[in-house]
């Protein structure tokens, strides 16, 4: 592959899908765009080395508005795409964009267990604990006592807490932002892209149209950013403690950080050497197929 | 017929080691240059129930375990009661007298009861019983010992030599028993000739991926497709395959796509509980025109169903496999070696056409052990990708994914290259890969769009072997069927022959898309025509119908989850020709 861009220096301007977002004014997730936007920017990555994947729902648009590889498969389905896709070709920087719903609820199974792989992939999770695309009904990180069009006498379960949910999983970066402080939001971006390793980034990302709870109104005065905090965010204890913490305060910021686990990639001697697996010849050798047959006989 | 054609049978208990008996059975017959095919009759248990292997092996190419037993080897009391009241005059059973009562036999049953106790000595292995009665066949078939010495070596080796010696000794003392005691059987086996290859079907389609290039395999254990995940991962790192099992098939089919699209070839296995769900990745994969390839090991349904039984029965689920309307590729090989042979040219057609292949296999194919020329096995073959860009050229900055062209094949870009960045969707979208609804939900551009990739299909239909009728012209009856059948429908006609009766063959390979005019044309041709299918409702033929509007004169069916036997065909087909019936259900009295 010649690499024809190596030398210029892109800007976030440079990184715009061929349309413009479709989201609704004021949505949170327009913070999130150009967040990764200037994040990518700033780490001097290339269009065409970067995969974005998403689902299904508000924020799984994202890959028609970011201007790079883009794969916007099923509902609930980006992980294992974009695991695939990752094994696939290790050498893209592979970033899955999608909702609570897509992420947390029909993905949930994909969740646990793209955490514990420990692939090399930032998730960037628009959480607006609502489901917007289907016209609000309560989403998995809805709070208890919701009133939507499907639960006009307010949500009993309790919410997913995936923060916590991840490091038990087994994600070895696991932070908050919110779209509101975007200057967090783009170091934080930028610190889970260049992780090497599973890294979640789960987003307050309010709709506004749907959620009348979890607005701006209601995040700006609760976050407290935990760069702020004497956090060790080496100590998974710690993190799941202040993971659990909702009410007048509620933390951004990483919570648990690790370089202590090998990726994925790393732990496969099949990518050991010979670059990407898409680009390698295909076919067996003369000494293969004997070989394979000669144990059958 | 004449010749050399023989059939073992071994019954037990699920963990008292029939696979042991059955891969030196495999080896030694494959070795020595005699054909072999076994067919296993299990149940879904780790420990107990009711297990039995047939091992026919002959000195012609088999693809059907047949229709008699000539030797039983029962390992427990309850193969011997199920069995002995069929075998006929001719046959042995061969059991372990400390721990086997043999109960009554027809006259001319040899019962070769062996003293196992005896022979292999205080404080032998329980196992020992099947070293003992593997000797005793050899024996009486004209085996020579060094042969089956051989064959032991190989099976315990890997376990130390301790073990091989101690089978040897008591396989010597049993051969010896057995010379001394028993009276050999009528059918000798024949001399040794070039040696066969022993595989089983799931891994024929292991290697044909292999053999295709395919970088990428992912799956969720499920009977009796498992065969495919194991061999994958046993040659994974020698052959610079990625394999991974994950934790569903949903899991497995949005992996195999999101790996596919990033250049593998790639490729996933399951049976038919697990293909449902993985029915709307295959959509996903018509959807952004994404080359895959699915296998289907089909079992008796619906829902778990018999997990270790054989059907036809998940026809109507590929075909209907996702929502929407979207151009794949669906075909039923009908042996290991058809699946071997052909799922090549399946990868270069998915590559070709950017679409979900889907391979119904079943049972039947997937889990038979049988002999193999090593001949035929050709690892190399043919690698096509078709309109694939895997570097920057002219188009750089202009690239659309889903341009319009004459034969709705757009190239397709790797991701990775500078100046091709797009984005593939589930969602309809114009050529530049942009989502209509984005601008507006345009009719116009949805249309476009839709014919582009169903075009598709008319070049696929092109690049297919049409269907073709085996066997005399002249035929009274030809018999038509899909997939796994094909061996034992070749056998019935043999057996129809000997008997008078001249049958002729149509057999169906390509399902998705389907060649209406020629299948229209040779059913026409046909004096009668009877359809032969493992399930109950004649799914193949309701299709057939749908698509050429022709309505067969019989059918025979078997849903009872044991396959075909030729001598099931025979009645049926005679039983319709002689009389007014047009549905047969063969009914084995023999409860394996």
């Amino acid at each position: 592959m010649s690499d024809t861009n190596a030398t210029l220096t892109l800007k976030p301007k440079d990184f715009k899908g061929k349309v413009d977002p479709d989201w609704c004014p004021g949505c949170g997730d327009f913070g999130v765009l150009s967040g990764l936007q200037r994040a990518v920017a700033e780490l001097g990555l290339k269009p065409h080395k970067i995969l974005t994947v998403s689902g299904i729902g508000c924020s799984s648009n994202f890959p028609g508005f970011f201007n790079s590889y883009g794969m916007h498969t099923l509902h609930g389905r980006s992980l294992p795409h974009a695991s695939g896709a990752k094994l696939s070709n290790h050498e893209m920087t592979v970033i899955v964009t999608g909702g609570d719903g897509d992420g947390y609820g029909i993905g949930g199974n994909h969740f646990t267990h793209t955490a514990r792989r420990n692939l090399d992939i930032l998730y960037l999770v628009m959480d607006n604990q609502i489901y917007g695309l289907t016209t609000g009904q309560i989403s998995p990180t809805s709070e208890v006592g919701m009133k939507t069009k499907s639960t006009p006498h307010g949500s009993v379960e309790l919410p997913i807490n995936p923060i916590a949910s991840a490091i038990t999983n087994g994600a070895t970066w696991v932070a908050r932002g919110y779209t509101g402080n975007i200057k967090q939001l783009v170091s934080l971006i930028k610190a889970g892209i260049e992780h090497k390793g599973f890294a979640l980034l789960d987003v307050f990302s309010p709709c506004v149209t749907f959620n009348k709870v979890n607005t701006y109104q209601f995040f700006r005065p609760r976050v407290q950013p935990l760069e702020d905090l004497d956090h060790d965010a080496s100590d998974w204890k710690a993190g799941i403690e202040k993971a659990m913490v909702w009410g007048d305060e509620i933390h951004t910021g990483v919570f648990f950080e690790t370089n202590s686990r090998l990726t994925l990639e790393e732990q496969e001697p099949v990518l050991d050497e010979g670059g990407p697996l898409a680009y390698r010849e295909l076919g067996l050798s003369s000494e293969e197929t004997e070989r394979i047959v000669s144990r059958m006989m | 017929m004449s010749g050399f054609d023989y059939v073992i049978s071994i019954g037990g208990a699920a963990g008292q080691g029939i696979a042991t008996p059955g891969n030196i059975l495999a080896r030694l017959f494959a070795r020595r240059g005699v054909h072999m095919y076994a067919y296993n009759a299990y149940q879904s248990i780790i420990r107990g129930g009711h297990s039995f292997l047939t091992v026919r092996c002959s000195d012609r190419e088999i693809r059907t375990h047949g229709d008699v037993i000539d030797l039983i080897i029962c390992l427990n009391q309850d193969t011997m009661n199920r069995h002995l009241e069929h075998l006929g005059p001719g046959t042995s059973v061969i059991y372990n007298s400390d721990t086997i009562e043999p109960g009554e036999a027809t006259e001319g049953v040899q019962r070769c009861a062996m003293p196992v106790g005896e022979l292999a000595g205080k404080g032998a292995n329980k196992l020992m019983q099947n070293t003992v009665a593997i000797s005793v066949a050899c024996q009486l078939i004209g085996i020579e010992f060094s042969a089956l010495e051989d064959v032991l070596d190989f099976q315990f080796s890997s376990k130390g030599e301790e073990l091989v010696a101690e089978n040897v000794r008591v396989a010597k003392a049993a051969y010896e028993h057995s010379a001394a005691n028993f009276t050999p059987a009528e059918q000798q086996a024949p001399q040794p000739s070039e040696p066969l290859a022993v595989w089983a079907g799931n891994q024929a389609f292991a290697m044909a991926a292999a053999g295709a290039g395919v970088k990428f395999y992912c799956a969720y254990p499920m009977s009796p497709s498992t065969g495919i995940l194991h061999w994958m991962a046993a040659n994974a790192r020698e052959l610079g395959i990625m394999v991974r099992q994950v934790e569903d098939e949903i899991s497995v089919i949005c992996m195999t796509v999101g790996a596919a699209h990033a250049g593998c070839r790639s490729m996933c296995a399951t049976s038919g509980g697990g293909f449902a769900l993985m029915t709307e990745g295959v959509g996903a994969a018509g959807m952004m025109e994404v080359p895959i390839v699915v296998v289907n090991v089909q079992r008796a349904g619906p829902s778990t169903g018999v997990p270790t039984k054989t059907e036809q029965g998940d026809l109507w689920q590929v075909l209907g496999a996702s929502q929407g309307d979207f151009p794949k590729l669906i075909l039923a090989p009908s042996s290991p070696l058809d699946a071997f042979q052909t799922i090549p040219e399946v990868f270069n057609l998915a590559d070709k056409y950017q679409l979900p292949a889907i391979i119904l296999s079943d049972l039947l194919i997937s889990d038979e052990t049988s002999t193999i020329d090593p001949k035929v096995l050709d690892m190399q073959p043919i690698i096509d990708r078709g309109e694939l860009i895997t570097e920057a050229g002219d188009e750089a900055g202009n690239y659309e994914r889903y341009k319009f062209t004459e034969s709705g094949i757009s190239p397709r870009a790797l991701p990775g290259i500078p100046g091709y960045e797009h984005v593939v969707s589930t969602d309809e979208h114009m050529p530049d890969g942009v989502l209509i609804s984005d601008e507006f939900t345009h009719p116009h551009k949805r249309r476009a769009m839709l014919e582009k990739r169903q075009s598709k299909m008319d070049g696929l239909l092109a690049d297919l072997a049409p269907p073709t009728i085996v066997g005399a012209a002249d035929a009274e009856v030809t018999l038509v069927a899909w997939g796994s059948t094909a061996g034992v429908i070749q056998e019935a006609i043999e057996q129809l022959a000997a008997v008078g009766v001249v049958a002729n063959h149509l057999h169906f390979k390509w399902l998705v898309p389907f060649h209406v005019d020629e299948a229209t044309e040779l059913l026409s041709s046909c004096k009668r025509t009877i359809l032969i299918e493992n399930n109950y409702s004649g799914l193949f033929h309701r299709y057939l119908r749908g698509e050429t509007g022709f309505t067969v004169d019989g059918h025979i069916r078997k849903y009872d989850g044991e396959p075909f036997k030729p001598h099931h065909i025979v009645a049926a087909v005679k039983e319709q020709l002689e009389g007014s019936e047009t549905l047969s259900v063969p009914y084995e009295k023999i409860i394996v």
